[in-house]
């Protein structure tokens, strides 16, 4: 929250939100690799990846369908469009 | 796209690194990953507060357009929430937990991790990138059968920015616009919907 504030104020130096969105990225990309680091050191994770990933795919597959059906009634219904 | 390569790359290096044990187990200090997780979240809502064109549509407070980031939040967790009784070894609170990310891998997984443990990391990771990907891929199909929001919702919190350009390429800029809202709000949600679920 302290963030967003903080970028309602910086609104217009976009020098510093370039920065700013550089950084994050790093800091991103240094926090998966400590998650990775901590994960390939767990050897019950590394067993199972296997059925982590199809349980991954699951999900994914029941909140993509899930939105998309909802979405569509709110497309139709709402913006009054019909798909052709 | 190349975004995500990159995280998957950073991620592989680490599981790589940790497997072998290339390096001190001091750097496995979860201390380490508290403030660099402090540090992004700081650094998102930078990003968040600095966008004008987020402060711009909340302004004009358009009641049609609200809509399609909650029918997102609905959809994904009502969606996710019935697949989750096939799985085994997964309960009703993780799954949903998982798909409160919203594509937002990143982020979420990393909360997870700090909250649950790895494993549901792991899962959280894979199952929003994968949401990132299929949505890539699946934008012209999409949006032929079940219309021009369908792309946005199935992007979540990514039609923002990485799915943005695909989503605009099949729908059109008044529908970019909507895209950036609804991501922007799921954006926002990701976090404390998952804190709130694993609580």
């Amino acid at each position: 929250m302290a963030g967003i504030l903080a970028g309602f104020f910086l609104r217009g130096k976009s020098k510093i939100i370039i920065i700013a969105d550089r950084v994050t990225t790093g800091a991103i990309c240094l926090l998966l690799f400590l998650i990775g680091l901590s994960v390939g050191g767990n050897e019950i994770i590394i067993n199972s990846f296997a059925k982590i990933g199809a349980q991954a795919l699951v999900l994914t597959a029941g909140s993509v369908s899930g939105s998309v059906m909802i979405s569509y009634f709110v497309y139709v219904y709402v913006f009054g469009r019909r798909s052709k | 796209m190349r975004a995500s390569l990159f995280i998957v790359f950073f991620f592989s290096a680490g599981i790589f690194c940790g497997y072998y044990s290339l390096l001190p187990s001091a750097m496995n200090d979860s201390a380490l990953s508290i403030y660099a997780l402090n540090l992004l979240l700081f650094l998102v809502g930078i990003g968040i507060g600095s966008n004008n064109t987020a402060w711009d549509m909340i302004k004009k407070n358009n009641a049609g357009i609200l809509l399609v980031p909650l029918s997102v939040i609905v959809g994904t967790l009502l969606g996710a929430a019935l697949l989750s009784f096939w799985l085994t070894g997964i309960t009703l609170r993780d799954s949903l937990a998982v798909v409160s990310g919203f594509g937002y891998y990143s982020l979420s997984s990393i909360i997870i991790t700090r909250l649950e443990g790895e494993a549901l990391g792991v899962l959280a990771l894979l199952s929003n990138i994968f949401r990132e990907i299929s949505t890539l891929l699946l934008t012209p199909l999409l949006v032929k059968y079940f219309g021009h929001l369908a792309p946005i919702a199935s992007g979540g919190a990514t039609s923002m920015d990485t799915t943005l350009p695909v989503i605009i390429r099949f729908t059109g800029k008044e529908y970019g616009i909507i895209s950036i809202f609804s991501g922007i709000v799921l954006t926002l949600v990701a976090p404390f919907l998952i804190t709130f679920i694993l609580a």
